[in-house]
């Protein structure tokens, strides 16, 4: 994995996954499309909104897997120096943030005709707003500081104290009272949840995971051609 | 097929928000690949004014 680390390999590297990612991405996108809105049944109780569900747990799930990763990545750069981290948290945040926005509009369009309200200030709800308000804070930050150097690092400063957020969400149904019910998808035992719901939410969650990561690495690639035309302009100057 | 738009009298909120999904997603998709393209021009631009 650390050969990666290398912005050479890395190139070569992903050029070969890229359209496999994609393919996959698009294949696992249209057959959960297909499931959840053609093949499901309206829910017993959630009748036809239950295909929000299709939308909207992916799009939460894959918001703080981005999260986790830019944290990560930020941690490697802060600890180990390596650009190529940095350059990897700061492409993963616009997506981040999108999927961040996605969940939170799903989610009112949703509740509104299961609780009755696009909004609460449940701890659930609140916790994965500030998720969103993580990803503009940082992307902000790295925007206003001219030193490349030192953005990233003060970036990667806010994007660690930030994954305290992760667990707080994750936890905030079973910690507080709220509206937002608890984990209903896997139980102790298995899943909890009819197969005809449970697979075009899997398809769904699966192709948006292999989608963010088709977009994380051209956004990384963009990078490292950009720094690479940067260099030039340099020496030819 | 109206039977299908219709959601079951939820239209008005499952069709947004696979609206928004599908908007949000794609306008990314476009951006991600514009900058990457254009991107990959300028440095070929660049490695061609190079001896």
């Amino acid at each position: 994995m650390f050969e990666l680390a290398n912005p050479r390999r890395f190139m070569e590297a992903s050029a070969v996954w890229l359209p496999w990612l994609a393919g996959f991405a698009a294949v696992f996108l249209a057959a959960g499309l297909y499931l959840g809105l053609f093949v499901a049944p309206p829910e017993r109780y959630q009748h036809d909104t239950v295909r929000i569900m299709f939308l909207h747990v992916p799009s939460v799930w894959s918001a703080m897997m981005c999260y986790g990763l830019m944290a990560l990545m930020s941690f490697i750069g802060l600890v180990l120096r390596h650009p190529l981290a940095d350059t990897a948290a700061r492409a993963a945040a616009p997506l981040g943030a999108l999927l961040t926005a996605l969940g939170l509009i799903t989610g009112s369009l949703w509740g509104r005709p299961t609780w009755g309200t696009y909004w609460v200030w449940d701890a659930r709800l609140t916790s994965f707003l500030v998720l969103l308000f993580l990803y503009l804070g940082y992307i902000a930050l790295w925007n206003a500081i001219e030193d490349e150097v030192r953005a990233a690092r003060v970036a990667a400063i806010l994007a660690l104290v930030g994954a305290v957020n992760l667990p707080i969400i994750e936890f905030s149904v079973d910690w507080w009272n709220t509206l937002h019910q608890g984990e209903s998808i896997v139980r102790a035992g298995g899943p909890a949840m009819a197969s005809v719901f449970l697979w075009p939410l899997a398809f769904m969650a699966l192709g948006f995971t292999l989608l963010f990561f088709t977009l994380w690495i051209v956004r990384i690639r963009t990078e490292i051609l950009e720094r690479r035309a940067r260099a030039l302009m340099l020496e030819t100057a | 097929m109206s039977e299908f738009f219709a959601m079951g009298g939820y239209a008005a909120y499952v069709w947004p928000a696979y609206a928004a999904t599908l908007a949000g997603l794609g306008a990314m998709i476009v951006w991600t690949w514009q900058s990457y393209r254009s991107a990959q021009r300028k440095l070929a631009a660049l490695e061609g004014d190079k001896p």
